[in-house]
Formats: structure tokens, C-alpha cells, sequence
């Protein structure tokens, strides 16, 4: 790739500034805008449960905000159908109700109308930085917690438990993501170098079933679980996601062993080792890139998969990946934002460390798997 | 001509016994196999009863799965090592390709047929229909709906990927910030649809006009003086608002291809347009686009196949109610809130025929390539 030349922009001197200027203008606004959601995410799931509700995110950085700087006390049961006399201004009723301006800018508001109290506010700097962990504590254990509400009352809830879905999740990922690599490696060992009948018709069945949506194949496979008996188990899911990976595992992997040289298997099949020694002895330790692209792959696959996990471990919570968890929290919890975006995070967290850990890999396993639907 | 060669290798090995078998070998692989088959049994047996989360539970498996597998790999190995050569040789591919092929036809291909059957019968399969479930696919409102929806899907969102994703990597390739850049559009790739869908759902939420909004969009809208709006119940355009999460998890996928194709533009196909004289724009379409529209035809088909197959996010942020409806979400009520396992297949055959012309494609191009 270094060898190619990076298409740079004509022009010389001022121009090529300018130029410069606006392209990584342009790429930082687009990132910032793709970057904000996520942002707003991470920073909401430490602020305290009722600032989530009752302020943007975005307070937490220094912003103007009007608060009150003194209370102005009126004459008791003063008529409030006529405009009054407050601070040298002529005011309403309604106008102290929704807030008003002063030439100064500052503003006048009541504070108890029956009192006939009103503030004064001004406009100060000022930025909500509350920070907690209670959000993730609340979301990721089971036990009770206890926390104040707003009118000053306690209340007692029961965490979420999520801590338990995130194994459940590393249970269902793990053996489908290994599982699928072995057999496909074997076959995509014979594909590439062993000749037998059926071989291209075969090879055309792996390269078909690539885009086959897998909603075609839910309905027959559940009814045959269910016939076994093992619709609603992990068991069902690791068979699902062997099945629906094995075709991209085996085009992938076929695609990288094929281009191995030929003369490093020339060599051990004239020493007499058998197929089965030179594929385990030379061709996977070989293809450890490609294996590799593939299980980052697979583990991102299965692990962010919300529909066969819906479909073939059902709504039990006690077998509830951290997908389902946090689709059902979406349910029944909707507006709590503090247990929301908590867990959103927490789901996130481990494909997100793989992601920025392994990219190289994830970037060359999608570029050799792009024909996947 | 490189098959004969890889032929030719096979026969040719020179192996220890190649002419005769060994019986008592050939006995002891027998066994060998026979009693891994066994455990593989019980290991099923074991992980069909257990349903807790246990992390027990995923080295068994991982044992199970991975151990039994490398196991009956090896052990059928055996057994062919103790055939005389002709057997040997005859048998040997079997034993590296049949598993997984095997798996892919029962996962997959009976599946798909299965299912095809199925869409020709009632709701529990008991009844002959013909194409009932088909005419209704197409003549229900709901489903009318769901394929307007779909073709929203595909339209905006594939070509907002894409020509987004075009326009990033160009950017980012005159850029110095190039890596991190790219990295923090490519990153919603690794965020579920139902994670993404919680982030936006944040970003759409509302609150009464009396409120602080603490959604950013409503939050934008009172700052400039209007009305706090339900973003996702706001039809049609709560579509849009659907499509936008997309866009923003897979133009990231687009970028990173499109990118690494713009690396491959040869500089001096550049070079020698300008000196021709063309401006920048003219270079940039009349030679960079069709040197990469190979890539750009790969990218297009892998997102337009996401858009229609599209699921988890609308089931999450919406359920597929105030009319944002998709053929996944349709496929998914009839199939598990209605029962109705004919109309669900005959509705998922659908898909597959949507789909359809680029399996073809793909199976084109595989033709066309050396060796096959």
C-alpha cells in the first residue's frame, strides 16, 4: 500500500494550505458528529439518576444558567389582576409566571406566588459535574438498592443483574465462535488443495449460502429443536451460530489456505507426512491471520446477535444474553435513562475493547468476508 | 492444470504400508471412534439439560464442542490411515470437507427448502394453500407497508452509506488524522443494533415543551425556538429517524472498504489526467470511481442485503409500530406473535428472493474465477 501515492490536491503554496484547512475541517465535523451519541451515552451513565432526567447531558460542561441571586417579598395578599410595581418595572401576573427580563438581564420570576415571593436570577457560569457509579451498580448487580427520590422519600429497588447476562453472553459466544473455525478449517483445507468428486458443486453451495438471510432457515430449525428438546438451551444457539458462520468461516478461510505456496506442502508431502499431519502441523499454524480475522468476526457477530438469541433462548432471564437484557430493559424500564445507558455501555464494553485491541485483524476479515449479507 | 500437479502430490507420497491395510489398526481406530462418538453423546445430553448460566457450563462446551470435533477429526483419521492406499486416497477429502458441508446442508440448505414447502401450507402446516400466503404477502396492508418501509431502507440508507462512506475515506486519505478518524466512524461497526438503538433512542427522546429536554435533537429545536417533537411516533419520518441509526453504524463499514480500494488507485492514472488538463473533480470521477467500482459494487450489495434483512433496531426503538414496519419485523409476527408459520415462510421466501440476484452474482463470479 505505501508504495502507491496518496492522491494529494493540485495547486502550491496558499491553495494547498486552504485546501488542507477545509478537508480536516470537514473530518472533524463528521467526526464530532459521530462521536456525539456515544459520548452523550458514556457521560449520562455517571451522572446521578435524577440529573439524568431533569438536564442534557451536555450541562455538565460550563454553560450560563439563570439562578437566583436574591428574592424580592411583596406586600401579602397584594392584587395580582393589575400590573405591579416591582424593581421600578411595571409587570403582569402572567409575565412574573413565565419569567421577566430586566434591562440588565437579569430576570424576575415568582418564587411562591401565594407568598408573593419573587426571585431574581441571574445568569451565572456554572456546570452540572455530579458524577456516580451507582448507575452501574444498580444495572449490573442483583441485589436491593436504596436511593432518595426527588421529593426527599427513599425507595427501594431490585437491581438488574446484568452481570449475570454477561456471562451468559461470554457462554453462548465463546463455543460459537471456536466451534465454527475447526470444521471450516478442515474444509476449507480440502477445498483448497485435495481434489474429489463434487468438489465445485460443493464449493458453490458455501459461496450461495453466504447471503442466504438466515430468517429462512429460524422457522424449520425451531420446530426441529423443539423436537429434541433443546429449543431454549445454549446448545440450541452455539448449533445456530456454528451453522450460520460456517459458510463465511469456509470461503474465508479457503480464500487465505489456498494462497499459501505450494512449495512449503510440496516439501512435507515428499517427506511423507499424511494430509492430516501437514494440516495441523503446517496449515494452521499458518493460517493464524486468517483464523484470526475470522474469530473477531464471528465473536462480534454472535455477541451484538439480538434475533436468533431471541428466537432460540426465549425471554427467560435467566438465560437472557446482555442483547436481550437490554432490549427487555428498553421494555420495561424505558424511561429510566440512569439503568439505560448503563447497560448499554456495559453491553458495548466488550466488543469495543476487541474492536480497538484487534482492528487490524477485524478490518482484514471484513474485507476478505464483505460478500456476506 | 495446477489440479493435476495437486493430484499428482496425493498419489504420489511415498507412505509406510501404502499397499495392504492392517486389520488390528483398523480395530483400534474403530474404537477409538466409536468410544468419542459415545462421549459426544453424553456431552450432548449433559449440555441439553443444563440451562443456567454457569461459566461451568462454556468450558463444557468449549470441551464438547471443540475437544469432540478435533477428537472425531482425529480419530476418523485413523481409521482411513488403516486402509490400504486405494481407499485411502478415495476417502481421505471426505473426512476433511463432509463435516462442515454436512452442517451447512442441515442448517441451511434443508432449512431453506423446508421452509419453501411450508409456504405453501396453512398456519400449522396441516392444510394445502397454494399461493395464498404469497397473494397475502402482497395484498395485506400491513405488509404493503413493511415493503415501502423496506424500499426507504434500501434506497436512503444504502446510498447514504455509501456515498458517505466514499466521501470520508477521500477526506480522511488527504488527511493527516487519518487513523484516528477513521477509527471513530468505523466504531459504531462494533456496537449491537440493540446498543445503538439505546444511543439514539437517547438522542430522540422528549420531554413536555415545560421541561428541560434532555434529548439532544428536541434540545436543538427549543434552542432555536420551536417545538419539542415524539421523534420516533412522527410518522412517516420516524422512518428517517430509523434509517439515521444505520447510516451510522454501517457507513463506517463503507469507509474502511472504499478507503483501502482509494489505496489502490495508481498515482500516476492521477498524475496523468492532470497533465491532461482535467480538474481535480473531473480526475476524481472519470478515473478514481471506475478503478474502485468493483469495491463500490461489493459495499453496496453487502449494505443493501443489511438494509432488507434489517431487524433488531426497528423491533427495539419502535416494535415496527406507527407505520415503521419493515419485512423483518413482519416476518418476526407472524412467526411468533400470530403463529402463522406459512405466512412467516412465505414472507422469509420473499427475502430470499430479494436477495436472490446477488447469490447469483456471487455464484457468476466464483465461475469465473481460476481453479474452479
Amino acid at each position: 500500500m505505501s508504495s502507491m501515492a496518496k492522491i494529494r490536491p493540485a495547486g502550491a503554496g496558499r491553495g494547498r494550505v486552504i485546501n488542507a484547512i477545509l478537508i480536516n475541517g470537514a473530518l472533524a465535523f463528521i467526526c464530532l458528529l459521530w462521536i456525539i451519541p456515544t459520548v452523550g451515552l458514556l457521560v449520562s451513565s455517571f451522572r446521578d439518576r435524577s440529573d439524568i432526567t431533569t438536564s442534557g447531558w451536555w450541562t455538565i460542561f460550563p454553560h450560563q444558567e439563570y439562578k437566583t441571586s436574591r428574592q424580592i417579598q411583596l406586600t401579602a395578599g397584594l392584587p395580582l389582576d393589575q400590573p405591579l410595581q416591582v424593581e421600578g418595572q411595571t409587570v403582569t401576573d402572567d409575565q412574573l409566571r413565565a419569567g421577566f427580563k430586566l434591562p440588565d438581564g437579569s430576570k424576575l420570576i415568582w418564587s411562591n406566588r401565594r407568598a408573593r415571593t419573587i426571585d431574581v436570577q441571574t445568569q451565572q457560569w456554572t456546570a452540572n459535574a455530579n458524577f456516580t457509579t451507582s448507575n452501574y451498580q444498580n444495572v449490573l448487580l442483583g441485589q436491593q438498592f436504596t436511593f432518595t427520590q426527588e421529593d426527599g422519600s427513599t425507595k427501594t429497588e431490585q437491581g438488574e443483574n446484568m452481570v449475570n447476562s454477561f456471562i451468559n453472553s461470554l457462554t453462548v459466544t465463546i463455543p460459537a465462535t471456536v466451534i465454527p473455525i475447526l470444521i471450516a478449517a478442515f474444509a476449507a483445507y480440502a477445498f483448497a488443495w485435495m481434489r474429489f468428486p463434487g468438489r465445485k458443486f460443493l464449493f458453490a453451495m458455501v459461496v450461495g449460502l453466504l447471503v442466504v438471510p438466515s430468517q429462512v432457515a429460524l422457522i424449520p430449525l425451531l420446530r426441529a429443536f423443539s423436537g429434541l428438546e433443546i429449543s431454549g438451551t445454549y446448545l440450541a444457539l452455539w448449533l445456530v451460530h456454528t451453522g450460520f458462520g460456517l459458510s463465511l468461516a469456509t470461503y474465508l478461510l479457503y480464500n487465505y489456505i489456498s494462497g499459501l505456496p505450494r512449495e512449503i506442502l510440496e516439501a512435507a508431502f515428499i517427506d511423507g507426512a499424511s494430509p492430516f499431519t501437514i494440516f495441523l502441523v503446517l496449515i494452521l499454524p499458518l493460517s493464524v491471520p486468517a483464523l484470526a480475522s475470522f474469530a473477531i468476526f464471528q465473536f462480534m457477530w454472535v455477541w451484538n446477535d439480538y434475533l436468533n438469541a431471541l428466537i432460540f433462548l426465549g425471554p427467560n432471564p435467566d438465560t437472557a444474553v446482555v442483547t436481550i437484557k437490554l432490549a427487555s430493559l428498553v421494555g420495561s424500564r424505558g424511561q429510566d435513562w440512569h439503568l439505560l445507558t448503563a447497560g448499554a455501555f456495559i453491553s458495548m464494553l466488550l466488543p469495543l475493547a476487541v474492536f480497538f485491541a484487534l482492528q487490524r485483524y477485524f478490518v482484514r476479515g471484513l474485507m476478505a468476508g464483505s460478500v456476506k449479507g | 492444470m495446477i489440479q493435476q500437479t495437486r493430484e499428482a502430490e496425493v498419489k504420489s507420497a511415498p507412505l509406510p504400508n501404502d499397499q495392504n491395510w492392517s486389520p488390528r489398526q483398523f480395530l483400534i481406530a474403530l474404537a477409538a471412534l466409536a468410544v468419542v462418538l459415545a462421549l459426544m453423546v453424553v456431552g450432548f445430553l449433559y449440555l441439553k439439560g443444563s440451562r443456567g448460566a454457569s461459566m461451568f457450563n462454556a468450558v463444557v462446551a468449549i470441551i464438547w464442542g471443540v475437544g469432540g470435533v478435533a477428537a472425531l477429526f482425529y480419530t476418523a483419521n485413523m481409521l482411513i490411515e488403516s486402509l490400504n492406499l486405494k481407499w485411502r486416497n478415495a476417502l481421505r477429502p471426505f473426512l476433511f470437507f463432509l463435516p462442515g458441508v454436512a452442517i451447512l446442508f442441515l442448517f441451511l440448505t434443508v432449512p431453506t427448502l423446508l421452509t419453501l414447502y411450508q409456504s405453501f401450507f396453512n398456519q400449522d402446516s396441516t392444510r394445502f394453500v397454494g399461493l395464498d400466503n404469497y397473494i397475502a404477502t402482497f395484498t395485506d396492508r400491513s405488509m404493503q407497508e413493511s415493503f415501502r418501509n423496506n424500499l426507504f431502507w434500501l434506497f436512503l440508507g444504502t446510498g447514504f452509506c455509501v456515498v458517505l462512506g466514499l466521501l470520508i475515506a477521500v477526506l480522511a486519505d488527504r488527511s493527516k488524522f487519518e487513523t484516528v478518524a477513521k477509527a471513530i466512524i468505523f466504531m459504531p461497526m462494533a456496537i449491537s443494533l440493540v446498543g445503538a438503538s439505546v444511543i439514539w433512542r437517547f438522542i430522540y427522546a422528549y420531554n413536555p415543551a415545560d421541561q428541560e429536554q434532555i434529548g439532544l435533537q428536541n434540545a436543538i429545536l427549543v434552542a432555536v425556538g420551536l417545538e419539542p417533537q415524539t421523534w420516533l411516533t412522527l410518522q412517516p419520518w420516524n422512518n428517517l429517524f430509523l434509517i439515521l441509526v444505520m447510516i451510522w453504524g454501517s457507513t463506517g463499514f463503507a469507509m474502511v472498504l472504499l478507503s483501502a480500494a482509494l489505496k489502490g488507485v495508481p498515482g500516476e492514472l492521477i498524475e496523468a489526467a492532470r497533465v491532461d488538463g482535467a480538474t481535480e473533480l473531473q480526475g476524481f470521477f472519470n478515473i478514481v470511481i471506475p478503478y474502485i467500482q468493483g469495491t463500490i459494487l461489493t459495499v453496496t450489495t453487502t449494505i443493501a442485503i443489511g438494509t432488507l434483512k434489517i431487524f433488531d433496531q426497528v423491533y427495539v426503538m419502535t416494535g415496527g409500530q406507527f407505520g415503521t414496519s419493515v419485512v423483518g419485523t413482519e416476518f418476526y409476527r407472524q412467526f411468533f406473535t400470530n403463529r402463522n408459520f406459512g405466512y412467516g415462510a412465505a414472507i422469509a421466501i420473499v427475502l430470499f428472493i430479494a436477495i436472490s440476484p446477488v447469490l447469483v452474482y456471487n455464484l457468476r463470479q466464483l465461475n469465473k474465477q481460476e481453479g474452479f
